[in-house]
């Protein structure tokens, strides 16, 4: 049976230059994919030679003030041999838009209009990249850092319609060290 | 025992009321006897939006048994319900279909908002759910919980079937009904019967 560390290490020698050393933390290896117009191929190669049947989750990361602003990454497993794989790559916010890995796993199609819903990270490629948990006309992506976690009023008579919701100061909070739960645990607390 | 017994043994305690002790006369107002049928027969309208639902089906099984209150015919129909369970999170995106069930039920009709986050929106102070389903219905009993025990819906139950003894049902009667504004959005009615936001 190979290790993730293994199994990372041959992805790596399949596309020299592309995809980086692998790093591994706590027996769970990670890859780097230094291109993502090329994360199809990569990813094709790891499913067809590598064993990496399953796509366990396609998820997406606000590194808001950074650039590249978007880090797509995708959890690999190997139904055969048992191992985890983690794939990452950057997204520059300009673009946005990387090749869809629905045609290497099916499961990609819903987690994908997923990261393009909550992020708006297109994928190119996708048979029917539409919202999936917010309605269609919705015109923000809530899950990105510039968000307000309240929300913002928006308008799309017959379809919804939404409000901001009363933070009153913040979301439900708790502040380490507190004598009693009221200190722990305040109603609100604003943001500093 | 001999042929009178009943008549004079004073041992026998009569349990219950004997109707024929009025000649099978019943002395009421149509207000009483109408509501007395009503309450007895609130049909719900099972919102089941999430956890909540489950234990609304707690509430329709045979431990806690909502029939012994004569509700536990669950109509998945509007046009055949007489209270909606609004039972979890209402979303922006299922706020105007409960409304438009609503609008769908046949008058008269009642609300119960279930849980914290039918009644408040709850723990989602978030940008994708409705803060509370009277935004949008007249809701008339909250049940407090997360979700809340059988029996609190149960006492819900009740107190509703207390509201509805009291109601003045021939003066309401003779009221016209128009569709009402509910709330603090001001979802309206549109000219087909559709529910708009305007």
């Amino acid at each position: 049976m190979p290790t993730p560390l293994e199994l990372a290490v041959r992805l790596q020698e399949a596309f020299p230059g592309l995809v980086s050393a692998p790093t591994e933390f706590r027996g769970e290896a990670t890859l780097k994919v230094a291109d993502a117009d090329r994360i199809a191929e990569v990813c094709a190669h790891a499913k067809k030679a590598l064993g990496f049947d399953m796509l366990l989750d396609l998820s997406s990361v606000d590194n808001y003030g950074a650039d590249p602003r978007w880090t797509v990454v995708y959890e690999l497993y190997g139904i055969g041999h048992g191992a985890h794989l983690r794939l990452k790559t950057d997204v520059g916010e300009e673009k946005s838009e990387l090749p869809t890995v629905s045609t290497v796993w099916r499961t990609a199609d819903w987690h994908e209009r997923e990261a393009y819903d909550m992020m708006g990270i297109r994928f190119a490629g996708h048979p029917d990249l539409r919202r999936i948990l917010m309605w269609e006309g919705y015109p923000y992506f809530p899950l990105r850092k510039d968000f307000p976690l309240a929300g913002k009023p928006t308008e799309l008579p017959d379809t919804a319609f939404t409000r901001t919701a009363p933070l009153e100061g913040g979301p439900f909070v708790t502040v380490a060290g507190g004598k009693d739960s009221m200190a722990r645990e305040p109603r609100a607390r604003t943001p500093e | 025992m001999s042929a009178n017994a009943d008549a004079s043994a004073p041992n026998v305690t009569e349990l219950g009321y004997n109707s024929k002790v009025e000649g099978e006369v019943v002395h009421t107002t149509v207000d009483a006897a109408l509501n007395w049928f009503r309450k007895n027969s609130l049909w719900p309208m099972p919102m089941g939006l999430a956890c909540c639902g489950i234990e609304l089906m707690a509430v329709g099984a045979s431990r806690f048994d909502i029939s012994r209150f004569g509700s536990e015919v669950m109509r998945f129909s509007p046009r055949q319900s007489d209270v909606m369970i609004v039972a979890g999170t209402v979303t922006y995106k299922m706020a105007l279909a409960v409304r438009r069930i609503y609008e769908q039920m046949a008058e008269p009709k009642w609300v119960i908002a279930m849980g914290a986050c039918a009644s408040t929106g709850g723990m989602y102070r978030s940008y994708a759910v409705l803060q509370g389903v009277d935004n949008i219905l007249p809701v008339d009993v909250y049940v407090a919980g997360c979700p809340p025990r059988p029996e609190a819906l149960l006492d819900a139950l009740i107190k509703l079937q207390g509201l509805v003894a009291k109601e003045r049902t021939i003066w309401n009667l003779k009221r016209d009904v128009a569709p009402a504004k509910y709330g603090s959005l001001g979802i309206e009615l549109g000219e087909k019967g559709e529910v708009v936001h305007p």
